[in-house]
């Protein structure tokens, strides 16, 4: 197991999600297992969602430098019954949280949550003396994978990709509530 | 039911129906809802609703010292972020009566300039997107990336820099930064030949843009439409002509009018614009005089009591802050006039009679960007 | 025109208006009453034409709410600030300028958001940036949120 060219020791504060993946299943389901997880992380494939800064790198990961699509994140789906991850990259408002809870519930499983910068992981910059700001889009959904940054830079958010990758790649379909994706439990 | 199904087509009356183009909608630029009441595919009005991006800034700014403050106006119009940063510059400075050095109007003028020209190329590459030429997206993004390039060496950051500072700029150019510049144009000036074959000679999209979106001069400035939506209709109202500022005064460059009113002439502007501002940013790179990157400045600012405006040509249109000071290190009352949230308002006005498939081209056409709207 | 001249029109339609000294530009507080009247003969005057208004921003003076009008005109070349100012902190209403340039739609919305004023005779006169149910105009001073605003 591992992701191909990445050395284990370069995730060394992973370690626990390492000791997780003893199973104890038969070499049937855990060959299943591989393939069925294998197929997952390579194709996750975003919806159009992007309120403020972030969004413009978002873009600029997906364009032609830092190409995202070489990791997968080919295609962005409009609409959320056809996404596997919804990458919030902005500030989320007390007026759109809603609709970010009714997107997310819209999304049919297995579905993954990307909180891409400052202002998502806990509110950024409008911390303080903002009326109007959720402090952390962890209020609202459970979420995945944090990436920090104002705005993080391209190669930040391929890296949280990957993350996000070394996650699903240590699911089980024999035992779905050992998952550590936080939208199964 | 069965008395519908019995009448002749022509009897069944058409009944307006609305559509709600959501926040998360891909061509909208942002988290913008549109309600538009439609009737087949014409669309009779539409109500924008604001809101969903509103972070509280100006109340924010009340609390924040000027310096502080700086970092928060880079967030309201992310694509022009130097712009805003130089209007708080320019104000507190005038407030205070500080003259900055040679040197430093020099550096903001020709950062201001490759702000406008990056903001341009992203607008030109959602423009081609939303029309359906996911090409457009492609090269823009890729030309852009070498003014990316140009700030990172320079301001240890790609994007949302807060270089400038009141009294000056934070740390000296690089050693590179001439070459790089250099070679950016002379490589863009090859590359935006192609953008004109690929997208403004391009037959369907002349036909989708030209007579689609007509405002006129009258209506521009009612509305307060400014910056190239305005100067698309006509109206000379750029801020670098009639109330220059930093080094605008003493460069040659022409303002970009046209007068056919529609979306294809308010594209014309920005391709226009885009090299007007090369031809700006040629005049200022070889000449930059040496000296201090900032002048000698207090540790607390403090603005005297009063009131004070301060215009800037952000890349949109019209940056204007109003600050009332009471004598203390925080503002009073911060007020930012935004370019976006007046062109908003035209919206309606302009699509009365459209088909729902120009709305999106109109409001490429108008380059909204969303935060700016709701600060 | 330069400032004394439009001092001298605008104080001859109307009488009761005060300037404000040492402004950048020439700053008059007008009484509420006469508002819409001075504003149409602002722009439909010949030798005046206010015809961009480029700013329309709400304040909170401590004591009185206030609204500024910043107007310029594009063939002269042009500026004056207007203010009309209330004591009233329950019910503040002035009327509305929206008739006369289409742009103060959107900005009186927003200054009824922030700060409760209302304005006569707007055509749709709701919140902007905020939802319907939320209580209380935030860039009022006494605008109190234990929660999230610190106070030094």
């Amino acid at each position: 197991m591992g992701i191909k060219n990445i050395k284990e020791k370069d995730f060394q504060d992973n370690e626990t999600l390492e000791l997780f993946r003893k199973t104890g299943s038969g070499i049937l389901m855990t060959t299943i297992d591989a393939v069925i997880d294998w197929g997952r992380s390579n194709s996750v494939w975003p919806l159009t969602f992007a309120t403020s800064c972030c969004g413009i790198e978002m873009m600029a990961t997906g364009a032609s430098r830092h190409d995202f699509a070489r990791f997968g994140i080919e295609v962005y789906r409009a609409s959320p019954r056809q996404a596997d991850v919804i990458v919030v990259a902005g500030t989320i408002v007390n007026k759109m949280a809603p609709v970010l809870k009714r997107l997310y519930d819209q999304m049919s499983e297995p579905r993954y949550v990307i909180a891409m910068g400052a202002c998502a992981v806990s509110g950024g910059p409008f911390y303080y003396n903002s009326y109007h700001v959720v402090r952390g889009v962890d209020q609202v959904i459970p979420v995945d994978v944090y990436i920090p940054g104002c705005p993080p830079r391209p190669e930040a958010l391929l890296y949280g990709v990957m993350q996000l990758q070394r996650k699903i790649k240590l699911e089980t379909i024999t035992r779905p509530e050992e998952s550590m994706i936080m939208g199964r439990k | 039911m069965k008395e519908i199904i019995n009448l002749p087509v022509s009897k069944i009356e058409e009944e307006e129906y609305h559509i709600n183009m959501g926040p998360q909608h891909p061509s909208t630029h942002g988290v913008l809802r549109l309600v538009v009441s439609l009737q087949g595919e014409m669309v009779k009005s539409l109500k924008p609703h604001c809101g969903y991006i509103h972070r509280g800034i100006e109340k924010m700014c009340e609390k924040d010292t000027y310096p502080q403050l700086i970092h928060l106006t880079d967030r309201i119009d992310y694509l022009s972020a130097h712009i805003n940063n130089h209007a708080v510059c320019l104000l507190v400075e005038k407030a205070l009566e500080i003259e900055v050095p040679e040197r430093v109007k020099y550096i903001r003028t020709i950062m201001d300039e490759l702000a406008r020209i990056q903001s341009h190329q992203l607008w030109w590459s959602s423009f081609g997107m939303d029309l359906g030429g996911l090409t457009c997206f492609f090269y823009g993004l890729r030309d852009r990336e070498m003014i990316l390039d140009i700030w990172e060496e320079t301001t240890g950051s790609r994007f949302l820099q807060s270089y400038n500072c009141p009294g000056g700029v934070m740390q000296d150019l690089h050693p590179n930064f001439q070459k790089r510049v250099h070679a950016f144009i002379k490589t863009f000036k090859k590359k935006i030949k192609d953008y004109d074959r690929i997208l403004s000679g391009n037959v369907i999209f002349e036909q989708r843009s030209q007579g689609v979106g007509m405002l006129s001069k009258e209506d521009a400035i009612s509305y307060g439409v400014t910056g190239p939506s305005g100067r698309g209709s006509g109206w000379s109202c750029d801020i670098r002509k009639n109330e220059p500022y930093s080094m605008y005064g003493q460069v040659q460059f022409n303002e970009v009018l046209r007068y056919g009113c529609d979306t294809y002439s308010r594209y014309m502007v920005r391709m226009q614009e885009m090299h007007e501002s090369m031809n700006i940013i040629e005049q200022l790179i070889d000449n930059i005089p040496a000296g201090d990157y900032s002048a000698k400045m207090k540790a607390v600012i403090k603005l005297p009591a009063g009131e004070y405006y301060q215009k800037v040509e952000s890349a949109r249109g019209e940056l204007g802050l109003y600050v009332v000071s009471d004598g203390n290190k925080t503002p009073y009352r911060m007020k930012f006039r935004t370019p976006s949230f007046s062109n908003l308002s035209v919206l309606d006005h302009i699509s009365r009679g459209m088909k729902i498939a120009d709305l999106v081209a109109i409001g490429a056409s108008l380059d909204l960007v969303i935060p700016d709207i709701d600060r | 025109m330069d400032n004394e001249t439009l001092k001298a029109r605008i104080l001859s339609i109307v009488p009761d208006a005060q300037t404000e000294e040492n402004k950048q530009y020439l700053t008059l507080v007008v009484p509420a009453a006469e508002l819409h009247n001075l504003a149409e003969k602002l722009k439909n005057t010949q030798e005046l034409s206010f015809d961009f208004l480029f700013c329309l921003s709400g304040v909170d003076y401590g004591k009185q709410l206030a609204v500024v009008y910043h107007l310029n005109s594009t063939t002269h070349k042009h500026a004056v600030v207007l203010k009309v100012k209330t004591d009233d902190r329950v019910n503040p209403a002035f009327d509305t300028v929206c008739d006369i340039w289409r742009t103060a739609d959107f900005h009186e919305r927003e200054t009824y958001d922030m700060f409760g004023i209302r304005f006569n005779n707007h055509p749709d006169l709701r919140r902007i940036f905020l939802d319907e149910e939320w209580k209380g105009y935030p860039l009022r001073k006494d605008y109190v949120d234990e929660v999230n605003i610190v106070e030094f």
